[in-house]
Formats: C-alpha cells, sequence, structure tokens
C-alpha cells in the first residue's frame, strides 16, 4: 500500500497497538523547557520513577530567561527564578542532556534541537509546547504535548496516540520578491482556518516550500499548530542533509552512510492516499499582516480591515470583538495603521536568516517607533550575527540588542507590551494579552517587521525595496 | 486520578468561537510548579479588571454560575498553546465537562489527563445546549459517561462519540502511565531492535 512520510514515520515508531488502534509510539527526543516540565518530574520523584532515556532528553530555559544584558546577575522575578531553578535542579538529578542560561547554546528550545543537531530526518520528536511543529522541516514526526504526556515520555520514552488523518498542502510555483516562508505559513491559516487542520498532520510540498532554505522550512512548520495540526512535515532533501552533517549531534562516519540512506526513502509516494489536499499558487501569496486576534485574521498588506458582518456564525462576533480590542475600524486600509513597538526574534523567526533580512531593511536607517528589539534565537545565533555585523546595523537604527530566549513573544519574563500598546511581531500568536495584557499584536515576516520600524506603521515591504538605496 | 462519574449540573455559556488556552490561562499563571491551585485565575484577563476586581459581566462571576461544572464553548476550544494550565484551571475551578463543536488536538487530548470530559456535538445540538446554558440555575444538564449521552434541561438526549480507550481510562480513573509501564517488555524489545536499524538515533 502507497504511503505517506508521516505513514512511513509512525510505523517506523510502533511499539505497541492495541485491538482500537491506540498506539504506543516511540519517542526519539524529548526536548524540555522549564515551564511546562516541573510538575512532571515532580511526579517522577512522587512516584520513584526516572527517566527512562536520559540520553535522547534535551533541555534548556528558555520561556522565563530575561533577555537584558543584566541576567547574569539573576532572575529578578522570583516564580521565575524558581521555575529556572527547578529546571536546573530536575536536569541535574535526572541526568538529561542540559544547556543552562550561562551557556552560549542556550536558547529556544525549538531553535537549539535543530541548531545542536538533535533534530534528525524521520524522528518523533516531542517537547510540552506546541510550536514542536517546527521540528517537521526536517522531515521528522514533532508535536507538543502536555506535562502529564511530558511526564509519560520522560518515565516510558513513549506516548499513547491514536494516528492522525494525511492532510497536503502544496504551494505551487515561486514566490515573489519580498513573500517569505513567514508569508507562506500565515496565508495557508487564513485559508485553512485556525481548526483547518485540527485532526491531521499536514505535509507541506510543492516547488515554493523545495526553494525555500532549512531555516524557511522551519518558519512554515513551526506555525502548523496555528492551523490546528498537530505536526507539520517537508521531506528532507539535500539541503536537510547538508544542513544536518556536521552538527554536534549528528551522525558521524558510517553511522552518517547508514542514516543517510534510510533519510533519502523518507518521503511520500507518488500514490499515497491524502485525506484533504490545500493548494495554493507560490505566485498568489502576498507579503501578509494579521489584523485580529487569531491568527486565521490575515489579509495581504495591501487590504482594509475587514467588516465584521462580512464574515459568518460565530466569527461575526469573534471579529467584532477583534476590532475592538486591536482599537480598529472596519474599512482602515492595513497600511494606515500606527505601531508603537518592533519585535524581532521567537521560535518562528529568530533564526540568522531572519535576522539578515531585518538588517538588510534596516541598513543605514533609523527607526520611527517607540522601542524595538531583536532577540535572537540563541546563544549561537547572537554571537553569528555580531560576527557579521548585523547586531551594529540592528543597534544603529535604534534597535534593543537582546540576549536569547521566547521574550516577548508570549511575555513571560520582563519583555511585555502595555495595554494599548500596539506591535509589529514576527512571532506566532496574536490572541488577547499574548504579549502583555491590552497589548495589540500584528504577526508579519521579519522584513515587514523591520519595514514598519522604519515608517512607523504597517508597510509594504515591496515599497521599502523599490526605494533607491 | 478520579474516576468519573455521572453528572448532573449548571452550565455557563461561552459562546465565543476560537477561545485560546492564553485566555483560559493567561502566562503570567504559568509560572507555578504545582498542579493546583489555578482556578482563581482561570479566564483571569476576562474575569477581573487589572487592579484585580471582579467584571460583572463575565459569565462565571454571575451568581447563577459561580458553581458551574460544564461549560458550553464556540468552536476550537482550547486553540493555542499545549500547557496543561488550562485544564488543570478549569479543574480547580470545578469545571468538569465541556461541550463544543470542535477542540483543538492538544487541549483535547489534556483534559483526558485530569479527568475531564470534552464532548464533541453537532452545531445545532451545541445550540440547544447552549440555551440552556444561558437560563443560568434553573436548566441543569446531565452527563453520563457510560452510556455516552448529554441529556438537555428539557430531556432531549444527545449521543457523543468517544475513542473506547479514553473512555475506559476515564471511568476508572486509570494512570496512563502504570498502564503504559505493563508494556515495558515491549518497549524493550523495540528499543533493542532501533539500536539495530537506527542506532544514530
Amino acid at each position: 500500500m502507497p504511503k505517506t512520510l508521516y505513514d512511513k514515520i509512525w510505523d517506523a515508531h510502533v511499539v505497541h497497538e492495541d485491538d482500537n488502534g491506540t498506539c504506543l509510539l516511540y519517542i526519539d527526543r524529548h526536548l524540555v523547557h522549564e515551564v511546562t516540565s516541573p510538575q512532571a518530574f515532580e511526579g517522577l520523584r512522587v512516584t520513584g520513577r526516572r527517566v527512562r532515556a536520559p540520553e535522547k532528553t534535551i533541555a534548556v530555559p528558555d520561556h522565563n530567561v530575561p533577555t537584558t544584558p543584566d541576567r547574569e546577575q539573576g532572575i529578578e522575578n522570583e516564580e521565575s527564578r524558581i521555575q529556572v531553578e527547578a529546571l536546573d535542579r530536575n536536569a541535574r538529578d535526572f541526568g538529561v542532556h542540559y544547556y543552562p542560561v550561562s551557556d552560549i547554546r542556550q536558547g529556544i528550545v525549538h531553535i537549539v534541537g535543530p541548531e545542536q543537531g538533535w533534530t534528525l530526518p524521520g524522528m518523533t520528536v516531542v517537547c510540552g509546547d506546541s510550536h514542536t511543529a517546527t521540528h517537521g522541516a526536517f522531515g521528522a514526526l514533532a508535536h507538543g504535548i502536555g506535562t502529564s504526556e511530558v511526564e509519560h515520555v520522560l518515565a516510558t520514552q513513549t506516548l499513547i496516540q491514536k494516528k492522525s488523518k494525511n492532510m497536503k498542502v502544496e504551494i505551487t510555483g515561486s514566490l515573489r520578491p519580498g513573500v517569505t516562508a513567514k508569508d507562506i505559513t500565515l496565508s495557508v491559516i487564513g485559508a485553512t482556518g485556525t481548526a483547518g487542520g485540527t485532526g491531521y498532520v499536514i505535509e507541506y510540498c510543492g516547488q515554493a516550500i523545495e526553494e525555500l532554505s532549512m531555516e524557511g522550512r522551519m518558519t512554515v512548520c513551526n506555525m502548523a499548530i496555528e492551523g490546528g495540526a498537530r505536526a507539520g512535515l517537508i521531506a528532507p532533501d539535500e539541503k536537510t542533509f547538508q544542513y544536518v552533517q556536521g552538527r554536534p549531534h549528528a551522525p558521524k562516519g558510517a553511522q552518517w552512510d547508514a542514516a543517510l540512506a534510510w533519510w533519502k526513502t523518507l518521503k511520500s509516494d507518488p500514490d499515497a492516499v491524502w485525506d484533504k489536499v490545500v493548494t495554493l499558487r507560490g505566485e498568489d501569496i502576498a507579503p501578509v499582516v494579521t489584523w485580529g486576534t487569531s491568527p486565521e485574521d490575515v489579509l495581504p498588506i495591501t487590504a482594509t480591515v475587514p467588516d465584521p458582518e462580512s464574515f459568518t456564525g460565530g466569527k461575526v462576533e469573534a471579529a467584532r470583538r477583534a476590532l475592538d480590542y486591536m482599537g480598529l475600524t472596519a474599512g482602515q486600509k492595513l497600511t494606515d495603521i500606527e505601531i508603537d513597538t518592533v519585535f524581532i526574534g521567537s521560535c518562528t523567526n529568530g533564526r540568522i536568516e531572519d535576522l539578515r533580512a531585518a538588517a538588510a531593511v534596516l541598513k543605514g536607517k533609523k527607526i520611527a517607533v517607540k522601542r524595538a528589539m531583536v532577540v535572537p534565537g540563541s546563544g549561537l545565533v547572537r554571537a553569528q550575527a555580531e560576527e557579521e555585523g548585523l547586531a551594529q546595523i540592528f543597534i544603529d537604527a535604534g534597535f534593543e540588542w537582546r540576549l536569547a530566549g521566547c521574550s516577548m513573544c508570549l511575555a513571560m519574563n520582563p519583555d511585555q507590551l502595555s495595554p494599548g500598546e500596539r506591535c509589529a511581531a514576527t512571532s506566532n500568536r496574536n490572541f488577547e494579552g499574548r504579549q502583555g495584557r491590552g497589548g495589540r499584536t500584528h504577526l508579519m515576516s521579519p522584513a515587514m517587521a523591520a519595514a514598519a520600524a522604519l515608517t512607523g506603521r504597517l508597510t509594504d515591504i515591496r515599497e521599502v525595496m523599490a526605494e533607491p538605496a | 486520578m478520579e474516576k468519573f462519574t455521572p453528572l448532573t449540573g449548571i452550565a455557563a455559556p461561552m459562546p465565543l468561537v476560537n477561545i485560546d488556552t492564553d485566555m483560559i490561562i493567561p502566562k503570567q499563571f504559568l509560572k507555578t510548579i504545582q498542579r493546583s491551585g489555578l482556578g482563581k485565575n482561570l479566564f483571569d484577563e476576562m474575569r477581573y479588571t487589572q487592579d484585580g476586581r471582579e467584571i460583572p459581566d463575565f459569565v462565571l462571576n454571575q451568581p447563577a454560575y459561580r458553581n458551574a461544572q460544564i461549560l458550553i464553548a464556540g468552536d476550537n476550544f482550547g486553540c493555542g498553546s499545549s500547557r496543561e494550565h488550562a485544564p488543570w484551571a478549569l479543574a480547580d475551578f470545578g469545571i468538569k465537562v465541556i461541550i463544543s463543536t470542535s477542540f483543538a488536538d492538544i487541549f483535547y487530548g489534556n483534559c483526558f489527563k485530569n479527568g475531564m470530559l470534552p464532548i464533541v456535538l453537532p452545531q445545532e445540538q451545541v445550540e440547544i445546549l447552549m440555551e440552556d446554558a444561558r437560563k443560568g440555575e434553573n436548566a441543569r444538564i446531565a452527563i453520563d459517561l457510560e452510556s455516552q449521552t448529554v441529556t438537555s434541561a428539557d430531556g432531549q438526549v444527545f449521543t457523543f462519540e468517544i475513542d473506547a480507550f479514553k473512555k475506559h481510562c476515564l471511568l476508572n480513573g486509570l494512570d496512563d502511565i502504570a498502564l503504559t509501564l505493563e508494556k515495558v517488555s515491549a518497549i524493550d524489545t523495540f528499543e533493542t531492535a532501533a539500536a539495530q536499524t537506527r542506532p544514530w538515533v
């Protein structure tokens, strides 16, 4: 029977299957951060259980850590400090791999995993974090789990799962100038809705996906969860293998050859059967921004704020509420929306290529917003950006140059919006209160966020690109 | 985990679609290292003003719904972050059942780990129950997991689907980890074989 990539990875990891189809799935990599793990480790202590495979478990604090240069002096917020200290202690007591705050390799867990070569094609990867979908860019089956499941994986290295359905999202053709991976992934959510992928694992494919770099592919898969899908996948290819080769935890020598031989088989069969297919033309995708409080509230930057009455069902009331929360009026041009703050970072767009794209827009210019910050996804991304001179471009433009962490994506650390403060953000969620109570978030690509920083309003990157240097 | 037993209770109406886990429990309450005590911050930013006063219009602040055990919610309830703090906060408040047309996948799974039952019903049945819920204490909804039924205030019976394994665990209050550890020899066998076929993992 022909199989999808998801079918193949699934089949390679089934430990046991019950009569009713409930499976025990083996987990190759378990990533852990400080927010969703303390109760799980405590559960192990209470029951006297151990971590079954500490060598496959990788922990890093990211959500709570301050990103200001003074963080070596410790975390001021007591609860945050306790949570990070709990991870320090749990990592030590249970003997898992650990990148503490003081380690240059520390960063957002979904950036650290691929960077260190923990994430490899064909693996199952889980983390108590919905953006685990990021790792699907390698052709790994990667998804978020709850804390009870974190404890289950720690104790058994397996997860109780029922198989999802197969969904194919194909992006044909090539992207136009100024259009990025972020615009692809937001446009897909705009087309399918935030529940469009519920119950499915998505495989992204097509020429536009193949043409993306590994980092772009991570951006696409990262937001599979915002489309409701548990996981997003992209078949591994030469770009994937090149990206992986030589990383600290990637296989070497004869093991590399053996791995590569298997990885090359990891693609959907041509006659594989899909439960749902969505196709977008790459040429039709525009630079987009979100206007509301759900990632599905997405429109091309050339559009106007929609009228809530133009929706149907429960979405009418939701859109009314969103416009009220966002302080917007139906019919307003998106490019007339003024911005207070710009945030560049997160597991969606905190990698080196994202910083390069933003810096290319900002080079030699000054920001026109009240505040702007760049938060690199890891200490190594930060170091590389400094080496390439990107950090200086950001600083000269008026950006704050921060240390690595989740930062203002979810504002668990001191990086928060004030009520009514409007932010152009490269992160993944524009929910009410996400970046701080009353804060207003517009999601977009790094280049678009940089353009907004220069003009002080939502801006079409294509207009900035057209300007003479 | 406590066994899930038949329940007749007050239902609170929350017709808003796409209620996300950031709304259910905002991030400032994720700093706890415990599971308990989150009920007072359930829906915090919808429920309280910035200076901590109750917002009277919010459904769970209304006298009729302070003891609600059931939520009737709009489409795609629990989307967003995987935080299990969301079902912890709901359970700590006293909610045992959530009824909607659809749930986000991770949230749905997390409910079962905490003795809670998320029920998916068709739009028209959810609307009937939403109307019941709007009547507050004057309308009680009954849930029976064994027979997989929801009974509206005026006696209409709706049946719902549920995975047999999840039902079994909920009815018997079973601990997943203990169940899985009964299969530890299968895990050992798998690991031994995988060490041969995929030694780089």
